[in-house]
C-alpha cells in the first residue's frame, strides 16, 4: 500500500519503525492521508461504507476516527450487533419460558432487551429466576449443580455460536437446554445490500468472525453484487488500513474480496470451529429485529441435537403474552433504521433523551454493541470533521 | 448542568458514583433550601468544599465519608483514605494547610481490635505527611449485618488567604495533570476476587496538600482552577470543570500518564482510565504564561514526579470535553453508572 507520499510522512513512518509502536499516530495519519486522497478521487459523495460489527464501531468511536474521515466518505454500522437484532419473539420466547417457572441463564446484554412488553429483566424484578452469565461454560455449570432444567439463551454471531457448538459436543448435562437466538451474518450483508435505495457501495468485514469462517465465505457475495468486501481487525490501523484498501477498490471498480488481517484470517478460517459449528446448528430463515425476514440468517439446532433444543423440549406458552403491548415509545425508535444504515442515531428523537443507557428504549442502547450504546458512551455525538486539528 | 436528569423514586448505586446521577441527586435533595455563602462558596456551587469568607481570610471547610471495600487494600487502607481524602478537598480550594480534621467511625459489632489499631496507625501517619492532627471525633457501634465492617466520616477545617475553585477556566488556559491517572480505582478492582488478578498495581492514596502549595507558590493567581480526579475519574473532573467555567477542553489522551501496568489491566477489563478513580492526585487548570512553571514545580516534588500538560481550553463546544486520541477526535463520556461501587 503507498500510504505515506510526502517526505515528512516517510521520515514519520521511519521513525515510527524505529519505536515499533502498536499504536502509532504517525502511521494513523500517513493512512487518514491516503484515507482523503482515494476518497477524493472517487470524485462523488457521499460515498456509503458499511461495516457489520459492534467491536469495529467501539474502535472507530473510541479512537474518534470519524473526525479524521474524509467528509466524501460515510462510514456507518449496519447489524453487527447480535443482542440488537436479536427479535422481539424470541425475546418473548425465553420470557415465556421463566414466566413457566424454568430458570433462565443469559449474556448481561440479553437481560434488558425488550420483549413485546417486557424484557428479562423486567420479569427477574417481579421474581422470574433469571441468571447472568459470561459464557456458555458458566451456563452449563450452573445446570450441573441442580437438577432443574436450565435454559441458556443464547445470542451471538458464528463466533459466539462456535462456543455454544463445542459445550453441545462435549455431553452437557440432561438438564441443559439451548434456546438459540444465534445468527449468521453473510445472509443479511445480501439483505442490506438488496434494500431499495441502498447506497453501500463496499464492505468493511469483521476480523474475528472471518477467522472463523475464513474470507472465502464472502466471494460468492462479491461476486453476485459486485461490492467489494474487506476483512479488517479492530485496532485502528487496522480499521485505517481496511477502509483504505476498500475505498481503492471501490475506486479501481474491481470488486472481490480482500484480507487485510492476514495475522489472524486465512481464506479457509478455521476449519474445526467450522466442523462444530455446522454440526450443531443450522441455517433456518427468520426474522432481524428492526431489518427483514432474512433467508438463511438464523442459527438452530439440528434434529440430533433435539434433546437440547429448548424449543423442542418445552411447550412454549406464548399465549401468556397475549394482550401485552409495547410502551408507547417504542413506535418512535429508530433502532431498525439505524441497523439497516437508513438512519443515524442523530436521527432519532429519542437518542440521549428519552433513551439512555439508564433506561434504554430500543434493543441498540441496551447492548455495549449497539451503535446508540456506543455513541453514547464516547460523548453522543462522535462526528467533529467540523474542529479544527491542534498540532 | 449538561444532560439534565431527574432523581427516581429510589437511590440506587448509580447515585453514589460521582457522574451525573449524582450531581443531580445533590441538586434536587441534599443542595435544596440552603442559599449561596455571602462572599464565598457554598453548597449551590457544588464545589470541593465551602468558603466562608472571615476578615481578609477564607475559613475552607469540606466533609468526606468513606465505605471503601476492601478496608486494607495495595498502597493504602480506609484510615489512609479518610485523611487523604479531606486533606485533598481542602487543597483543592487553595487551603493547603489544614488547621484540623475530625474523624467519626462507625464500627460493625464483632470488629476486630486489631485492625481497628492498624487503620488509626495509618490514619497518623497520613496526618503527619499532611502536617495536621485530629481534633475530635465521634464513636457508634451498629449491629452485626447492619454495615460492613467499618464507615468513616471526616470533615477538615483551613484558613486560606485566596480560594480556588474549580471554575475559573477561560479559554487558552492549560491543563495540568499532577501524575499518573487510574492507580487507585484500578488497585481496588484487581483485588476483588471475581477478577482473579494478580498485578503489582497500588494505590496512589497520598495527601497532596504540600504537591499543590508548591504548584500555588510557582503559579500564584495563573493557578485559576483545580478538581481532584476521584470518582468518575478524570473524566468527571474535566467535565464538571468545563461545565462550570464554560468552556471547551481539548484532552490530549496520549498526553496523559498512566502506568504501563494499569494500561494493561484497563485494555483487559474494557475500562477507560480515564473514568478510573484517583487518590493523590489533582486536576489543575493555568494560565499559559505560568503553565511551565507550574509543571516544573510539580515535576521537581516527590508526589509530582509524572505530572504533565494534558490540555487545553478552547472556545468550541463550550462545556464539552473533546479527546483528541492521536487518530481522531471524539468527545469524552462519563461514567455511567457503578462502573465500581465502594472504591472510596
Amino acid at each position: 500500500m503507498s500510504a505515506a507520499s510526502s517526505p515528512q510522512q516517510v521520515a514519520m513512518m521511519a521513525d515510527a519503525t524505529a519505536r515499533l509502536e502498536f499504536r502509532d499516530p504517525a502511521r494513523g495519519a500517513a493512512l487518514e492521508e491516503a484515507l482523503g486522497r482515494h476518497a477524493r478521487a472517487l470524485g462523488r459523495s457521499p460515498v456509503s461504507i458499511m461495516h457489520v460489527c459492534g467491536s469495529h464501531e467501539q474502535a472507530i468511536a473510541r479512537f474518534g476516527l470519524r473526525a479524521a474521515f474524509p467528509p466524501e466518505l460515510d462510514v456507518m454500522m449496519g447489524p453487527g450487533c447480535p443482542v440488537c437484532v436479536t427479535d422481539v419473539p424470541e425475546v418473548d420466547e425465553a420470557v415465556a419460558l421463566a414466566l413457566q417457572g424454568v430458570r433462565i441463564a443469559t449474556y448481561g446484554d440479553m437481560l434488558r432487551v425488550p420483549g413485546t412488553a417486557k424484557s428479562l429483566a423486567d420479569i427477574r424484578a417481579e421474581g422470574a429466576r433469571v441468571d447472568v452469565v459470561y459464557g456458555v461454560i458458566q451456563a452449563v455449570e450452573l445446570a450441573r449443580a441442580t437438577s432443574e432444567p436450565l435454559v441458556f439463551f443464547a445470542s451471538g454471531f458464528e463466533t459466539t455460536a462456535v462456543a455454544t457448538a463445542a459445550v453441545l459436543r462435549a455431553d452437557p448435562p440432561p438438564n441443559f437446554s439451548v434456546l438459540s437466538a444465534h445468527k449468521y451474518i453473510p445472509p443479511v450483508m445480501e439483505i442490506v445490500a438488496e434494500m431499495p435505495g441502498s447506497k453501500i457501495e463496499g464492505f468493511l468485514a469483521a476480523g474475528h468472525a472471518a477467522s472463523i469462517t475464513g474470507w472465502g465465505v464472502f466471494e460468492r457475495f462479491v461476486e453476485r453484487h459486485r461490492i467489494p468486501v474487506v476483512v479488517a481487525g479492530f485496532e485502528p490501523l487496522d480499521i485505517l488500513a481496511g477502509l483504505v484498501r476498500l475505498v481503492e477498490l471501490i475506486g479501481a471498480g474491481t470488486p472481490t474480496v480482500e484480507n487485510m488481517f492476514p495475522r489472524c484470517v486465512t481464506r479457509e478460517g478455521n476449519r474445526e470451529a467450522q466442523r462444530a459449528l455446522w454440526e450443531v446448528f443450522e441455517m433456518q430463515g427468520g426474522r432481524w429485529r428492526g431489518i427483514a425476514h432474512v433467508p438463511n440468517g438464523n442459527l438452530r439446532l439440528r434434529d440430533e441435537y433435539a434433546a437440547w433444543d429448548a424449543r423442542r423440549r418445552f411447550d412454549i406458552d406464548l399465549d401468556a403474552l397475549v394482550g401485552d403491548t409495547p410502551p408507547a415509545l417504542v413506535a418512535q425508535c429508530q433502532c431498525g433504521d439505524i441497523m439497516a444504515g437508513i438512519a443515524s442515531p442523530h436521527d432519532c428523537e429519542l437518542f440521549g433523551k428519552d433513551c439512555t443507557p439508564a433506561s434504554p428504549v430500543g434493543a441498540c442502547m441496551v447492548s455495549s454493541e449497539g451503535t446508540c450504546k456506543i455513541w453514547h458512551r464516547y460523548g453522543g455525538h462522535p462526528d467533529l470533521r467540523q474542529i479544527r486539528r491542534r498540532a | 448542568m449538561r444532560n439534565p436528569r431527574f432523581v427516581g423514586e429510589t437511590i440506587t448505586m448509580e447515585y453514589g458514583a460521582g457522574g451525573s446521577a449524582m450531581r443531580a441527586l445533590i441538586e434536587q435533595v441534599f443542595a435544596t433550601g440552603f442559599g449561596a455563602v455571602p462572599g464565598g462558596i457554598g453548597l449551590p456551587q457544588m464545589d470541593d468544599g465551602a468558603a466562608i469568607p472571615i476578615g481578609d481570610q477564607f475559613l475552607v471547610i469540606t466533609s468526606d465519608s468513606h465505605v471503601v471495600k476492601p478496608v486494607f487494600f495495595p498502597g493504602g487502607d480506609i484510615g489512609r483514605l479518610a485523611v487523604c481524602g479531606t486533606v485533598n478537598d481542602l487543597a483543592m480550594m487553595g487551603a493547603t494547610t489544614p488547621l484540623a480534621l475530625t474523624c467519626a467511625a462507625i464500627l460493625e459489632d464483632g470488629f476486630r481490635r486489631d485492625k481497628l489499631e492498624r487503620i488509626w496507625a495509618s490514619i497518623r501517619t497520613a496526618c503527619s505527611e499532611a502536617g495536621t492532627t485530629i481534633v475530635t471525633g465521634d464513636t457508634k457501634v451498629m449491629g452485626r449485618g447492619e454495615l460492613d465492617g467499618i464507615a468513616l466520616s471526616t470533615t477538615g477545617i483551613a484558613l486560606a488567604p485566596r480560594v480556588v475553585t474549580d471554575c475559573g477556566l477561560q479559554v487558552g488556559d492549560v491543563i495540568l495533570v499532577t501524575g499518573t491517572m487510574a492507580d487507585h480505582g484500578l488497585a481496588i478492582l484487581a483485588t476483588r476476587a471475581e477478577l482473579a488478578l494478580e498485578t503489582a498495581l497500588a494505590s496512589d492514596v497520598a495527601p497532596i496538600n504540600g504537591l499543590v502549595r508548591a504548584a500555588l507558590a510557582a503559579g500564584g493567581a495563573d493557578i485559576v482552577a483545580m478538581k481532584d480526579p476521584t470518582r468518575g475519574g478524570l473524566a468527571s473532573a474535566l467535565h464538571e470543570m468545563a461545565d462550570k467555567s464554560g468552556v471547551g477542553i481539548v484532552l490530549q489522551e496520549r498526553q496523559v500518564p498512566v502506568r504501563e501496568e494499569a494500561r494493561a489491566v484497563s485494555e483487559l477489563l474494557g475500562i477507560d482510565p480515564l473514568l478510573v478513580a484517583n487518590e493523590g492526585k489533582a486536576v489543575i487548570g493555568v494560565r499559559r504564561a505560568s503553565a511551565e512553571a507550574v509543571l516544573a514545580a510539580l515535576r521537581s516534588h516527590p508526589l509530582g514526579r509524572d505530572a504533565a500538560i494534558v490540555g487545553e481550553c478552547t472556545s468550541e463546544r463550550r462545556g464539552s470535553v473533546i479527546v483528541e486520541t492521536g487518530f481522531g477526535r471524539r468527545l469524552l463520556g462519563e461514567a455511567e453508572g457503578e462502573l465500581q461501587p465502594r472504591i472510596c
